[in-house]
């Protein structure tokens, strides 16, 4: 690697202190108080919404979302509208279990694929049962929160962690059970129960993508209220108060366990509606729908939005949403998605501050790359870096290294795409663990770095990098901003 | 219900003394490697009150170090090595690797979060589990990594000796033994360590009271890494063997194969040593002889409803002491 002269390599180490913000161990009041009075555009921002009344926030946003059909096509409207509504409505499910009560179950996605199952049972020619939904949504969010209630009674007696292997080992036993087990070929195996009816209340059937858009809209839109209110009634008190510290609450005469099953349960039961309408829509119940990427995607729309925040859920679900459909491999936006990525890492750059470092890191990266073009073609050759993007756009290969795929064999050069990524996340643990001005020079060689990844691999494998990121997002969000984008941070007293 | 009981029957009839040796001999070297996978998870567990989901991946990554240390060295037309220093060489980098890997981990999944609550060194892990597996997923195309064309296989597989049951000739493979050695070599080196060492001594008083060890000049932070570097590096060791064993990776395997790992930690009494060596070995063996009496499709559910079991009658697990619960 060779260092570009406006890498400020020989500059020692700044004394400006990293931004304080408020942490744990910090009384509650002063940070309230220091939350208060800040005056960054993201604290006010945050100051206008805590004042809007949350009646306001929810028309508001149920009015936005139902003008959506009107200006959408019936392909972007299900990628976009519907997907995201069906994942904000399981956030709101999660957000009880993880949000309110505190308790990490990693079975939630099997609770659904519980009701996706009982739905496909009663609804198909399975049985030949074409029973109504008025009648199989109940007796699936039934069926979910029965099993939500033995798994938190299996392990009500270290209710903390064991929680969450349990439903994690609970979710491994149903994805195998339903895929390989299948007894008398009850669950249909691999290929799951196909032909399902669509959604039927009382003889009305919804069939187009509007009418299930509607639907979900209005589902959701209950849901949240329900919870708006379960979290300010007295079950609501109990859950977050046995979340801060279950012995004071059992002090306080809390039935800790009592109140943690019962959250369980009524996740259990909201992702077993979920399931029974996702099913229904997409007219199949298949297990490995209901497996471990999609158990992330609703934990990042959680964490992301924020712990126990309902607005929150509605957020992180159009963010991690519009990532993933960005990302996805059908999509046929190529040129949007390079925006987006570009976007996103000049945004990051810009968010470090005092201001000079960003212009510093900008142009010194610009300059790097140059660089790093100019000795890998010299040194190995033309074929190192006349490849073309996966997404088109043959300028950027004038910049960034991008070895020209085998003529014959179609493949890249060797272990080239390995080695920038492995390289990549070294460098990533290097910067992160160096300060002051050491941190900005070495985030010129990552931020090269991870422009070769995704013009080299990241790009084309977007669901895999979906993944990726969401699994990064979660380590960061824990160690940097635990409450996500609208949850009230929580100040640990000590 | 009968059906079940019918099949159960069957099997064993079809199966005899001589089908029983087999399962009692795999479930010993498949309980061997859950053991090790179990100790990082009780070792963590005992020092930090933390389940470190993260582990099983860091034993499939130790597999693909292995692996990868073999397809340099070991090819089947590059062969560098021959077979006893090829294998020594992979143990070492993977254990080197996956041990570095647990304190990359420490340093920047669990550190921070020290003083957080709970649940969030809990997803925390639960990111660093999708972080390993899709890259693992990106760099071998989401391929199986076969050690069939390799010689070190061909070595492996042959049997060390014979054992007659009941008029069969069964034999034990070089693997097996290769397996439950290092298995045993690493568990007697381990509690060595913890037992007799000042680190081991010093592990100990972190897991007991870190405040009051941090108080006694401990410094717990280091202690709380070199136990992280230990859990991995055995899981790493643990991957290279399941690699040969099985003679295939791919990079899904860390994460059904540390749920049952977890669950012989939980089986032998989570935080117990001992323990774990136990409770690996039983796991082993229920879900190699559920899989041969009642059919393979019943091993992970066999393993999901032990832990079930043990959650409700002994949740301390078998050699675990009641922990009492300090204010």
């Amino acid at each position: 690697m060779s260092e570009t002269p406006e890498t400020p390599k020989k500059t020692p180490p700044a004394e400006t202190p990293e931004p304080q913000t408020s942490r744990i161990g910090v009384d509650s009041w002063v940070a309230e108080s220091e939350a208060r009075r800040s005056r960054t555009p993201a604290a006010v921002l945050g100051r206008g919404l805590e004042r809007t009344p949350d009646a306001v926030k929810l028309l508001a946003f149920v009015g936005l979302a139902s003008s959506v059909p009107f200006w959408t096509n019936e392909g972007d409207l299900y990628i976009f509208g519907t997907l995201t509504l069906l994942y904000a409505t399981l956030g709101l499910g999660l957000n009880v279990v993880v949000g309110l009560a505190g308790l990490l179950d990693l079975g939630y996605i099997a609770s659904a694929g519980m009701g996706a199952y009982t739905y496909a049972e009663l609804s198909s020619p399975r049985f030949g049962l074409h029973w109504p939904a008025e009648a199989t949504i109940p007796i699936a969010m039934a069926v979910a929160a029965l099993v939500g209630a033995f798994l938190g009674f299996a392990s009500r007696r270290l209710l903390g962690d064991y929680y969450a292997i349990v439903t994690l080992f609970f979710a491994q036993a149903f994805l195998f059970f339903t895929n390989t087990t299948n007894p008398g070929n009850f669950t249909g195996g691999p290929n799951g129960l196909p032909q399902l009816d669509p959604i039927t209340f009382f003889g009305y059937k919804l069939t187009s993508t509007k009418q299930i858009y509607y639907f979900l809209l209005i589902v959701m839109a209950l849901l949240a209220v329900a919870l708006y209110f379960a979290n300010k009634s007295r079950t609501g008190r109990a859950w977050r108060a046995q979340r801060e510290d279950p012995l004071a609450a059992e002090v306080m005469s809390i039935p800790v366990n009592r109140v943690k099953i019962l959250a369980a349960v009524f996740g259990a039961a909201i992702a077993g509606l979920c399931g029974a309408i996702l099913a229904a829509i997409e007219g199949a119940a298949v297990s490995s729908d209901y497996g471990v990427p999609f158990l992330i995607i609703i934990y990042a729309i959680v964490i992301l939005g924020g712990f126990g925040s309902i607005a929150g859920v509605f957020v992180g679900a159009t963010i991690i949403n519009f990532t993933l459909q960005f990302l996805a491999p059908q999509n046929d936006h190529p040129e949007v998605k390079r925006w987006l990525f570009y976007g996103t890492i000049v945004l990051f750059v810009m968010a470090i501050k005092p201001v000079i470092r960003p212009a510093v890191v900008l142009a010194a990266t610009v300059g790097f790359g140059f660089a790093v073009h100019a000795i890998v073609a010299a040194t190995w050759g033309h074929a190192w870096t006349s490849g073309v993007p996966d997404s088109g756009g043959a300028w950027i290969a004038r910049w960034a290294v991008i070895p020209r795929l085998d003529p014959v064999t179609g493949l890249g050069h060797g272990n080239f795409n390995n080695c920038v990524y492995i390289g990549l996340v070294v460098a990533i643990v290097a910067t992160a663990s160096l300060k002051g001005w050491w941190r900005v020079a070495a985030l010129v060689p990552t931020l090269y770095l991870t422009v070769l990844a995704w013009e080299n691999m990241l790009a084309q494998n977007g669901g895999i990098t979906a993944y990726l990121l969401f699994g990064a997002m979660l380590i960061g969000l824990m160690a940097w901003r635990p409450q996500g984008l609208l949850g009230s941070a929580r100040v640990e007293i000590v | 219900m009968h059906l079940l009981l019918f099949t159960i029957y069957n099997s064993i009839k079809a199966l005899g003394w001589h089908g029983a040796f087999e399962l009692l001999r795999d479930g010993i070297v498949l309980g061997a490697l859950y053991s090790l996978v179990a100790l990082g998870y009780t070792l963590v567990y005992g020092i930090l009150k933390l389940l470190n989901f993260a582990h099983g991946d860091v034993f499939m990554v130790g597999a693909f170090i292995g692996f990868g240390v073999l397809s340099v060295l070991g090819g089947p037309l590059n062969a560098v090595l021959s077979t006893v220093p090829l294998i020594i060489v992979m143990f070492a980098v993977s254990m080197l690797g996956s041990g570095a890997l647990g304190l990359v981990i420490e340093r920047f999944a669990y550190r921070p979060l020290r003083n957080a609550p709970r649940i969030a060194p809990l997803i925390s892990a639960l990111g660093v589990v999708f972080f390993l597996e899709s890259s693992v997923q990106l760099l071998t195309n989401s391929t199986h990594s076969e050690y069939l064309n390799y010689p070190v296989y061909f070595a492996l597989i042959k049997p060390a000796f014979t054992v007659n049951i009941a008029g069969t000739v069964e034999p034990i493979n070089v693997i097996a033994i290769l397996v439950v050695g290092t298995a045993i070599g690493l568990m007697l080196a381990l509690m060595y360590l913890v037992n007799r060492t000042r680190l081991g001594k010093a592990m100990r008083a972190t897991a007991f009271d870190r405040e009051a060890a941090s108080m006694m000049g401990i410094d717990t932070d280091r202690v709380i890494a070199a136990t992280f570097f230990i859990g991995s590096a055995l899981a790493g060791a643990a991957g290279v063997m399941y690699g040969l064993f099985n003679s295939d990776t791919y990079y899904l395997v860390g994460f059904a194969f540390g749920l049952k790992a977890f669950t012989a930690a939980v089986v032998g009494g989570i935080g117990s040593i001992e323990g774990a060596m136990l409770g690996g070995v039983l796991v082993g063996l229920v879900e190699n002889f559920a899989g041969g009496y009642a059919g393979g499709q019943w091993k992970d559910i066999a393993v999901f409803g032990m832990l079930v079991v043990f959650l409700l009658v002994r949740p301390t697990g078998l050699l675990g002491s009641h922990a009492i619960q300090k204010v």
